[in-house]
């Protein structure tokens, strides 16, 4: 069956991104109150690209040697005599990465059947999704730097809509608009790349039968040139892609807009910040890696990369910890859990990133729709320290968030966030570069497990302390099947990903698996898993005893505010860099705009005010000799000769008798005028 | 007088008396009775031509006729089914009346 499937890829793979984007199509012309057909719609179009996808994944199961398995190419338009070709891409990675991002949706979707059930613009919502899900799948399958960059934009404007779905909310207005152009900054500089790229090599295509982007020629002729500052092309060209990937997956300093995107409907929240938008940017450089590569292991690129990342986990680790939106606590970790990838992509750990992305997109598909469901039962409250005891009300959402919370925080041996937390560990450990990545991503690691406790631990634990939140109801199944779905495979997922059997990244080199048993003993593995095991352990026991007796009381403040003081509100305001950009951008921005307001109201508009007024002279000048002139004459003409008509149209009486009389006249005058003229 | 002579002479008056009725009379089933005196004028000058004419083997004269009296018919049937629908439309088959063609 697979054998079967393998002639039809090429074709088929189109398929998988184009059927969500055909149904988002559709549903924009629907009416509002067609919103279930649409749903339905949406759900049949992802079904369908799943099955394709999952396809796809097992076809390429087997090991062809780190060759694609397809890399088509084909033409779109064409200037002169070179033509620019787009095509898709399909190995293990984007085989990897499609199928997980189809099946995380499809549950997305079907949860979101539930929590948006009584929405007016249902589906309208639906449309959305679908696109988003369809552009998504564009980048992920993409055999072309330039296709990849048009489905980037697509996803940027889906997830704009969608974070702007409650538009009539000033807050949701205004989060759409800062994600939209916080991640235009870095769009900027993937564009201005991708045409560095295209200048230096004159192909935009990943693989290209050896003409490719990413295969040896190119490589080589990008490593070779320099540019300014004795930088190669390459290194520069993969720092401007790396800039791209930075606003996308939300990095330091571009990663303001990812947390205010919480203003979108939860299982946006999840599809957004969990499967796809954020991955795009860790997926960008992945897929780009060889590019990033060609500096060596400890090159600009890379270290950048590994710098940019361990900064910001350990930063949102930190910003995490103080936040009291049950949501916007997840928002960090994920910006958290995207700076764990990039370290992983920095110090040469692809597959660690990658099963590091995969296995996050699980389980906090899952968190989110677990808050989503908390949120959903305790009548749209959001603050944790309004909530409590929830385990006793929502037994079933509390054991998917505990799974969610453990395999986020990395708890040993079960989940599959420990492994590739470990992986990525591992990777930054063993990094010529320095130590510098691995001790802050260490530090934030254990900050991981101390935040996702106190989470935890106030949501669910102790005693109702609102009573307006103390009437909490359980999620109608629609909504409550999708999370045992994604726990189960945070569970599972960990299978793959262990160093006694490390299936997932010899698959992604194409290799073959095999089982490694004495994997703990090599280059002090042991270590580094007592580490990640005393990290989490630690992390857990602090955040357990600092939150023992959290007290009753909501308006009580937090045990550690009190300690940290002027920190904790540092921390609270995610280390004011809101508050930096409203000083150094948006204020000189705004007075700007004010100058610009000025101008238009005192100078502009009175200039145009003086135009208009001899407009309208020269418009009354004209308007009288048109008048006197050319009317009356015309008219006069036109009167005299309606006159003429009216007369002769008068003999015409409608009356056949007349006109018989008439003949019989002129038959009568006729005849005589004959038999005179005849004699 | 010849036959010939009272003939054509029998005809005419007919002749004028249907053009008498299709110019004066209001009513247009009496137009159209007129209309149908007229053509039998003509047929019966047909006829009496070639009966008082030079001999003509072929008839032609009442072969005319009976053409003439077939197509008569069918053009009495048209006006008439006209006539009906005119009624039909206006309650009245006043000629007078339907002038909504005047100019």
């Amino acid at each position: 069956m697979v054998e079967a499937l393998h002639s039809h890829l090429p074709a088929l793979l189109w398929w998988v991104p184009l059927l969500p984007l055909i149904a988002g199509g559709v549903i924009a012309f629907l009416p509002n109150r067609w919103g279930r057909f649409a749903s339905k719609l949406a759900l049949a179009a992802l079904g369908v690209s799943c099955l394709i996808s999952l396809g796809a994944l097992a076809c390429s199961l087997a090991p062809v040697g780190g060759k694609p398995l397809v890399a088509s190419a084909v033409p779109w338009f064409t200037f002169g005599d070179s033509s620019v070709r787009v095509g898709l891409l399909l190995d293990p990675m984007s085989a990897g990465m499609g199928a997980m991002v189809t099946f995380v949706a499809l549950w997305i979707f079907l949860f979101s059947v539930g929590y948006m059930d009584k929405e007016v613009r249902f589906g309208r919502f639906f449309g959305f999704l679908s696109l988003f899900c369809g552009a998504m799948l564009m980048v992920v399958y993409a055999n072309s730097l330039l296709l990849l960059f048009l489905a980037w934009e697509l996803v940027g404007l889906a997830s704009y809509l969608l974070i702007g779905f409650y538009f009539e909310k000033p807050a949701a207005a205004a989060a759409a608009q800062k994600a939209f152009i916080t991640t235009r900054v870095g769009d900027m500089a993937f564009f201005l790349g991708m045409i560095w790229l295209y200048r230096q090599t004159g192909t935009l295509l990943f693989f290209d039968e050896g003409r490719g982007l990413l295969e040896s020629g190119a490589l080589a002729s990008l490593a070779g040139a320099t540019t300014a500052g004795g930088l190669t092309v390459s290194a520069a060209a993969s720092l401007l892609l790396l800039a791209g990937a930075m606003g996308k997956s939300g990095q330091v300093p571009l990663h303001t807009w990812l947390p205010d995107a919480m203003e979108g409907p939860t299982p946006v929240s999840a599809l957004i910040h969990a499967a796809t938008m954020v991955a795009a940017g860790v997926f960008l450089v992945a897929r780009t890696h060889p590019l990033f590569a060609q500096g060596g292991e400890t090159g600009i690129a890379l270290t950048a990369c590994a710098w940019i990342g361990a900064i910001t986990a350990l930063y949102a680790a930190l910003s995490a910890m103080a936040q009291s939106d049950i949501k916007r606590i997840l928002a960090y970790s994920t910006v958290s859990q995207l700076g764990f990838m990039m370290v992983a992509l920095g110090t040469g750990g692809v597959a660690a990133a990658m099963f590091h992305l995969i296995a996050h997109a699980f389980f906090k598909a899952l968190l989110f729709l677990s808050a989503g469901s908390v949120i959903h039962g305790c009548h749209e409250e959001q603050d944790i320290r309004n909530m409590g005891g929830l385990r006793h009300a929502m037994p079933k959402t509390f054991l998917a968030y505990a799974i969610g919370m453990m395999a986020l925080s990395g708890f040993p041996f079960v989940f599959s966030g420990f492994w590739s937390k470990e992986a990525i560990l591992h990777s930054a450990g063993h990094w010529p570069g320095g130590k510098g990545p691995f001790l802050l991503a260490a530090t934030a690691a254990l900050l991981t497990a101390f935040y996702m406790t106190r989470q935890a631990l106030l949501v669910f634990f102790g005693k109702p302390r609102v009573p307006g939140v103390s009437h909490p109801h359980e999620s109608p199944t629609v909504m409550i099947v999708p999370l045992y779905v994604l726990a189960a495979g945070a569970i599972l997922l960990s299978l793959i990903g262990t160093p006694f059997w490390p299936w997932f990244e010899q698959w992604l080199h194409g290799e073959t698996a095999s089982f490694h048993a004495g994997a703990l003993g090599e280059e002090g593995a042991i270590g580094l898993l007592t580490l990640s095991l005393v990290l989490v352990l630690v992390g857990v026991g602090a955040s357990s005893v600092v939150y023992r007796n959290v007290s009753r009381d909501s308006r009580a403040p937090d045990p550690l505010s009190e300690k940290l003081g002027p920190l904790w509100r540092f921390l609270e305001r995610a280390m004011g860099f809101d508050a930096l950009y409203e000083t150094i951008l948006i204020g000189p921005l705004s007075v700007l705009a004010d100058a610009v307001d000025a101008l238009e109201r005192r100078v502009l508009v009175p200039l145009m005010g003086f135009g208009e007024s001899c407009a309208k002279r020269c418009g009354r000048i004209t308007d009288t000799t048109d008048e006197a002139g050319l009317n009356d004459g015309f008219d006069g003409l036109c009167a005299g000769l309606q006159r003429r008509a009216q007369s002769a149209s008068d003999t015409q009486t409608g009356r056949p008798q007349a006109y018989l009389r008439s003949i019989g006249l002129g038959m009568s005058v006729l005849f005589v005028l004959y038999l005179w003229l005849r004699a | 007088m010849t036959p010939l002579a009272l003939l054509l002479t029998l005809s005419s008056v007919v002749f004028v008396l249907g053009l008498f009725a299709v110019l004066v009379r209001r009513n247009a089933i009496l137009i159209l009775v007129g209309i149908e005196l007229m053509l039998n004028a003509g047929n019966l000058n047909f006829i009496a031509f070639w009966r008082y004419g030079p001999p003509d083997p072929e008839l032609t004269g009442p072969i005319f006729v009976l053409f003439a009296i077939a197509i008569a018919a069918a053009e009495a049937a048209v006006g008439l089914a006209i006539i009906l629908m005119v009624f039909r439309h206006t309650r009245s088959t006043d000629l007078n009346k339907l002038d909504s063609l005047h100019g």
